[in-house]
């Protein structure tokens, strides 16, 4: 049962195909906002900030939230709202360089694996059955604490606890595709193996990995701040949002909630909108959605 | 035949009200470019023991008018006017609860793809259980000897033990008879059957529409056969309805409607169907232009053999099946003897021949094909082209070969066989890009824009996506591919099977055409004889990976000599003319 509607569709903008999306699922609209605020703070946050984040006034020390400090302050006096905003950079450079290192090395090893089989698909899936028997985050602990305490070690742990999600995801589309009448069709114009698996099967398989890089993404930033939470990773005085929280968990009991909730927050939201993303990202690539 | 009274109704039927009423009956679809009317105004009468045919090529709301009537559109779908009457109950108006009541026991449906109907983890035997049991046919103490009842009701050889056979150890056919048996398990009053044979065999088609018929008539029961076969309609249906766009054109008598066609689209239909004593061109519309006689390319050494296929084996290893824990522990049962896909076949195809390859699914056609077109590596045998020895080049290297320019495929599925993400003229410049032509730029552009006009493919089109395409446009998208680096072979695996009659019988034009023009050979590969006869000259008939018979088109199909051909040809529903 087809119907004759797609004839004579125009083709449509990517504008306007962003905006019926948005239009369609009105949280995909919220995601993209949060994203762009996410973006924007990352980009000129520092220097837009009222107070320089890393300035020390104890004199000021523990206030609440005010109109002069909108997340209050911390014990040394520093203006939570400027550490948030500034801290943005960071995570969200951690998050994009882990994801964009995974995203090319488990997704092709996933779609070679998927393609070729056999030993490519043997060595592949016994390295990330390997990765995927540490708990994840104990994994990422031990890299960072045997490589050493920098932001790169962060982001290759990142990536490295990743892998198999790609792998995964990469291995079973490029499966589905191996024997296709498109595939089939690029072997008899003469393309070689590799041009088939880069030129054929990776751009249809785009699409799913988008979402996986949104969901990862989320979850990226989430591992930088919990590394950096229990002490591994970016150190202090560097404003985190990880860190942040850590140093405003002692404080919770004795009333000073808001050093630790504003970054928790922001941490949460950052996570949600990039999950979120996830749906909307796919929409938008997917050349079969656009009619 | 649509007459608005009730009164007329009865006295031109059988003198009782009819099982099934539908009148004015349009359903609507929302969709993203608004709301889409995919039945128009369908008056539609069934009367007890009938059977109506609807006929209609695809987007012709021939199954939106099923699902309705069985009330399963889908979310985007709904009724926008009209009435149902089923049995003195108005389906448009009933709750959910009472059609689901009605769906399987009063009237039930059988859908083209056997395989996708039956839950795959579950014994054929259990699933007749579940409906039984849920619709209080039977008691789980006697519902086993039920099942079995209904598996012999379909006419299934050993039912005791067919009980325990899982979907994916049955034939498509045998699949097919399961699904009816499920649908027929509560004698139902109605019968729906969404193009049942589509996929299957042709001397499975006969077999599970004489079934059909046969259990009809045995218990009374309507049925609604939706098919885009005018000939299966018309070999299997008392009354013929024919579709377009929505609307009904054409309700009559199936003998009448052959006889005596009124509307010009039934017309237009019956002239594509390929049949006896017609040529390529007599498919095409009346008013088609008649085509300046293509101007036929000189073939260079007509008659010398081109390709020849000497003792081709395709081996597969072959299992014996392991019990239990020597099974679990990976201790291999005794080898048994190689599944033979392809038994030692050998012919030869000359330069400018179109030779048909045809045979039932599992026959080994497909096998020889991909392993003339150098994707497959035979057993054993040689593929000699043009004098060289194709078969000494493996497979995974081919594709850098210069051989491979000279043998190209039209695929059977022109929407598998086309990259979601590449644009028309990306997929045509493909083998252009990739074989040497040395192309590029506006130099490329201009090349597939010619091979676009040469299969009459509108050159603006060559910007869209398979998915903007229609059937037909991305048929000729697919040939273009194959003729693009200029091939002296081409093999055509069932290059119309997907496609709609009307567009068939242009594409079997256009390939004969393209021959002509460009002074190819073709291998035809089909399980459709009369469709072979129009394009071939020569035929090959094969069976279980053998060739069974060998001869000029016309000849064999005039006078087989083999059983097995004779039950091929026997096979072919026919209209009545």
């Amino acid at each position: 049962m087809s119907l004759a509607v797609t004839e004579t569709a125009p083709k449509d903008s990517l504008f306007s195909h962003a905006r019926h999306i948005v239009a369609e699922n009105p949280v995909t609209g919220i995601a993209f906002g949060l994203f762009a605020l996410f973006a924007l703070a990352a980009l000129i946050g520092p220097y837009v900030v009222p107070v320089d984040p890393l300035a020390s006034d104890t004199a000021a020390a523990l206030q609440p939230p005010s109109a002069a400090h909108w997340f209050g302050t911390d014990q040394l006096g520093r203006d939570i709202f400027s550490r948030v905003v500034v801290a943005a950079r960071l995570d969200m450079i951690i998050a994009v360089a882990s994801v964009a290192l995974v995203f090319v090395a488990g997704g092709f090893a996933g779609i070679a694996s998927g393609y070729f089989g056999g030993w490519t698909d043997r060595i592949v899936g016994r390295v990330s059955d390997t990765i995927m028997a540490f708990p994840l985050f104990v994994l990422a602990m031990g890299i960072v604490a045997a490589l050493g305490n920098t932001v790169t070690n962060i982001v290759i742990a990142t990536a490295i606890i990743n892998f198999p999600l790609y792998v995964r995801v990469a291995r079973a589309e490029a499966n589905i595709r191996r024997e296709a009448g498109f595939v089939q069709a690029a072997r008899l114009s003469g393309n070689s193996e590799m041009r088939i698996l880069l030129g054929h099967i990776a751009p249809n398989i785009l699409p799913i990995m988008m979402v996986q890089v949104s969901l990862t993404m989320g979850y990226a930033i989430l591992n930088a701040a919990g590394l950096s939470f229990i002490g591994l990773g970016v150190r202090p005085p560097t404003p985190e949002w990880g860190i942040m929280v850590a140093e405003g968990a002692s404080f919770i009991i004795s009333g000073e909630w808001w050093i630790a909730f504003f970054p928790g927050v922001t941490l949460m939201l950052a996570v949600f909108c990039f999950n979120l993303l996830g749906d909307g990202l796919r929409d938008l690539v997917d050349p079969q959605r656009r009619t | 035949m649509n007459m608005h009274t009730t009164a007329d109704h009865a006295g031109a039927n059988h003198m009782q009200p009819p099982l099934l009423d539908v009148r004015d009956l349009t359903v609507e679809f929302a969709t993203r470019r608004g709301t889409v009317r995919a039945v128009e105004k369908v008056d539609l009468t069934l009367a007890k023991g009938e059977t109506l045919g609807i006929v209609g090529e695809s987007g012709s709301g021939k199954s939106v008018t099923s699902y309705a009537v069985m009330r399963i559109l889908d979310r985007a779908g709904r009724i926008a006017e009209g009435s149902i009457g089923f049995a003195g109950i108005d389906i448009g108006k009933a709750s959910e609860s009472d059609v689901r009541a009605l769906r399987g026991r009063e009237m039930s449906m059988i859908f083209q793809n056997p395989r996708a109907a039956l839950n795959p983890i579950r014994k054929v035997g259990k699933q007749i259980e579940d409906v039984l049991i849920e619709h209080v046919q039977a008691q789980p103490s006697d519902a086993k000897e039920k099942a079995i009842e209904v598996l012999k009701a379909v006419r299934i050889a050993r039912p005791e033990e067919r009980y325990h056979a899982y979907p994916f150890e049955l034939s498509g056919g045998m699949c097919q008879r399961i699904v009816i048996a499920l649908a027929l398990a509560c004698r139902p009053q109605l019968l729906i059957a969404d193009e049942p044979t589509t996929g299957l065999d042709v001397t499975t088609q006969k077999a599970v529409m004489d079934l059909v018929v046969e259990l009809t008539r045995e218990r009374n029961m309507s049925t609604i056969l939706i098919t885009h076969d005018l000939g299966l309609a018309a070999a299997y249906c008392d009354r013929v309805m024919v579709m377009e766009k929505g609307k009904v054109v054409e309700t009559a008598n199936a003998e009448a409607i052959f006889r005596a066609p009124q509307h010009p689209y039934t017309r237009k239909l019956m002239r594509a169907t390929p049949r006896k004593g017609v040529s390529l061109r007599d498919l095409l519309p009346e008013d088609a232009a008649p085509a300046a006689a293509a101007p036929t390319a000189p073939v260079k050494g007509a008659g010398e053999p081109l390709l020849v296929v000497e003792n081709l084996v395709k081996e597969y290893p072959r299992q014996a099946p392991t019990g239990g824990l020597a099974g679990l522990f990976g201790i291999k049962g005794a080898v048994a003897d190689p599944f033979r896909a392809v038994d030692g076949i050998s012919f030869s195809v000359a330069r400018g021949e179109s030779l048909g390859l045809v045979g039932e699914s599992g026959c080994g056609k497909s096998t020889t094909s991909m392993m003339l077109m150098r994707l497959l590596d035979p057993t054993s045998g040689r593929i000699e082209f043009k004098g060289e020895e194709l078969s000494a080049i493996p497979a995974k290297r081919f594709a850098g070969s210069p051989w491979r320019s000279r043998i190209q495929l039209v695929f059977q599925d022109p929407t598998d066989s086309l990259n979601p993400r590449y644009t028309a003229a990306r997929a045509i410049a493909d083998p252009l890009l990739r074989m040497g032509s040395g192309l590029a730029g506006a130099a490329l552009r201009a090349k597939v824009e010619d091979l676009a006009r040469l299969v009459g493919l509108p050159v603006n089109l060559l910007d869209r996506f398979p998915h903007q395409l229609s059937g037909g446009q991305k048929a000729r998208v697919g040939i273009a591919r194959a003729i693009a680096p200029d091939p002296e072979l081409v093999i055509l695996d069932e290059p119309t099977a997907a496609l709609d009659v009307s567009v068939q019988a242009v594409v079997l034009n256009l390939l004969q055409e393209l021959k002509q023009r460009l002074g190819m050979s073709y291998i035809f590969v089909s399980h459709d004889l009369e469709v072979v006869r129009m394009l071939c000259d020569r035929v090959i008939v094969m069976r279980s990976g053998r060739i069974v018979e060998e001869g000029a088109t016309e000849a064999v199909m005039a006078a087989p000599k083999a059983e097995y051909t004779r039950e091929l040809l026997s096979s072919i529903p026919h209209p009545p003319l």
